[in-house]
């Protein structure tokens, strides 16, 4: 068994939340500057170049990448092995939000109740997810989750004779009326089965990975593929305004799931998708 | 057509303008988005006094990062227009002459910039570092209490941003 320290959590959430929303992943910037090849019109041309300029700015002045600096989304991989000390791990997750977000002059956008919206200050509550995983380690996932892409996503309970067509046609209607307004070129994440609840966590869960890297399924890598084409096909363009770009990556995650159903859930993200992880 | 042009220029010009045409903006905006717009709204419906002239005004959705120490503003991109649809043919009628933030609107509002003659300009949304750099001054004028949904008076220069929509009822969401 190995110890774990609250404060050691405090400060790696801290520090996560802060960088996250500064430094965007190598990943992500290389493939907005590929993407950009793609396109001619002169106004996709425009966005991308402020989109890229915007990346070294906040990476030389600190500066949030992106005003809505989000709702930070925890992600937990606990190790069954490791034993936190000196008080409660959920805790500790929303004192390093807290932290982080002050410390960063990042945007506080939380609310403390749906109708009643009066702003924390503080960016917390967090939304936490966790895992426990074989192992001795704790690894924690900041993804800084802007509302107007959230706002995006969806889900759909689809029958199962509607097959990969009603799939694919509801991806596509999706970046279509929803994907628009959220700052595309986009990563859309894919969730396939499970059940009603379970659906939109593999497709949050599929934005964790990295731009460029495949299903390991071969049938769903080619379904990828098959889907990046059709969005790509839509003419919605970078921020909605037209081209040849309105995705750079589409991540399928799939799960078994109950003979009657086919759940489908769509997590939409922007182009600016911070992530940052810490393995303690 | 690219154009640089005041913020008064742009009024004088709104019936020129057209859908696709590219503007480095300089001059007073204000920031409101949906919080903001509840309570405009509710202090119109009831008669009460603005906190601010709407007239010939140009509104921003936007809800800043705070400002660091020895900057005008944080990182500062525009949010969803579409949120703020329901209200904006209101803020409209009360003379507000263009908006500004990213996404589709709907066809009332379409309707209504027409009807007003008004336009809506769209800016790149995911670029609040860059976007922050075009902001010179910038100070609180009405419901501080909503912290980032404050209104804040914003003066810009040379702040790009795209016609969206234009006088004729044209759409750049849908006309590409």
């Amino acid at each position: 068994m190995r110890e774990i320290s609250a404060q050691k959590i405090i400060e790696t959430v801290s520090e996560l939340c802060i960088k996250a929303n500064v430094f965007l992943p190598d990943d992500v910037s290389k493939s907005l500057e590929t993407s950009a090849l793609n396109e001619k019109k002169e106004t996709a041309l425009g966005i991308f170049r402020e989109i890229i300029e915007n990346i070294k700015i906040a990476k030389n002045s600190g500066e949030a990448l992106c005003q809505d600096t989000g709702i930070a989304e925890i992600f937990l991989k606990i190790g069954q092995d490791v034993h936190i000390t000196g008080g409660n791990i959920i805790d500790a997750v929303n004192k390093g939000v807290y932290e982080g977000y002050k410390k960063g002059f990042l945007r506080k956008s939380v609310v403390n109740d749906p109708l009643e919206r009066k702003n924390t200050g503080s960016n917390t509550p967090a939304v936490v997810y966790t895992e426990i995983v074989p192992g001795e380690k704790l690894e924690i996932i900041v993804l800084p989750k802007g509302g107007g892409s959230e706002n995006a996503s969806t889900l759909e309970m689809l029958a199962p004779l509607e097959g990969w067509e009603g799939i694919k046609k509801f991806v596509i209607e999706s970046v279509k009326t929803k994907g628009i307004k959220s700052c595309p070129p986009l990563i859309v994440g894919v969730g396939i089965g499970g059940s009603f609840s379970s659906a939109p966590m593999l497709s949050k869960k599929a934005l964790l990975r990295e731009i460029g890297s495949v299903s390991k399924n071969d049938f769903y890598a080619k379904k990828e593929q098959e889907l990046l084409n059709a969005i790509n096909e839509t003419n919605v363009g970078p921020m909605g305004l037209g081209g040849n770009v309105t995705a750079m990556a589409v991540h399928i995650e799939t799960a078994p799931c109950h003979i009657a159903s086919m759940p489908v859930a769509i997590s939409m993200q922007c182009h600016s998708c911070r992530r940052m992880t810490a393995t303690l | 057509m690219n154009y640089s042009l005041t913020t008064t220029e742009l009024i004088a010009k709104i019936p020129d303008l057209k859908v696709g045409d590219r503007i480095l903006l300089s001059g007073i905006i204000y920031t409101a988005r949906d919080a903001a717009h509840k309570k405009l709204e509710s202090l119109i419906k009831t008669n009460q006094p603005l906190p601010l002239d709407l007239k010939n005004s140009i509104l921003y959705y936007c809800g800043p990062c705070p400002a660091k120490p020895g900057k005008v503003i944080g990182s500062c991109g525009p949010t969803t227009s579409s949120r703020m649809d329901s209200l904006t043919p209101l803020v409209l009628s009360k003379g507000v002459k263009a908006t500004i933030g990213k996404g589709p609107r709907s066809k009332e509002v379409v309707e209504a910039l027409k009807k007003y003659k008004a336009l809506y300009l769209v800016a790149t949304g995911g670029v609040g570092a860059l976007l922050a750099g075009k902001v010179k001054k910038c100070k609180i004028v009405a419901f501080e209490e909503l912290g980032p949904e404050a209104i804040y008076e914003l003066e810009i220069k040379e702040f790009p941003v795209v016609v969206g929509n234009d006088i004729n009822g044209n759409d750049i969401f849908t006309k590409k």
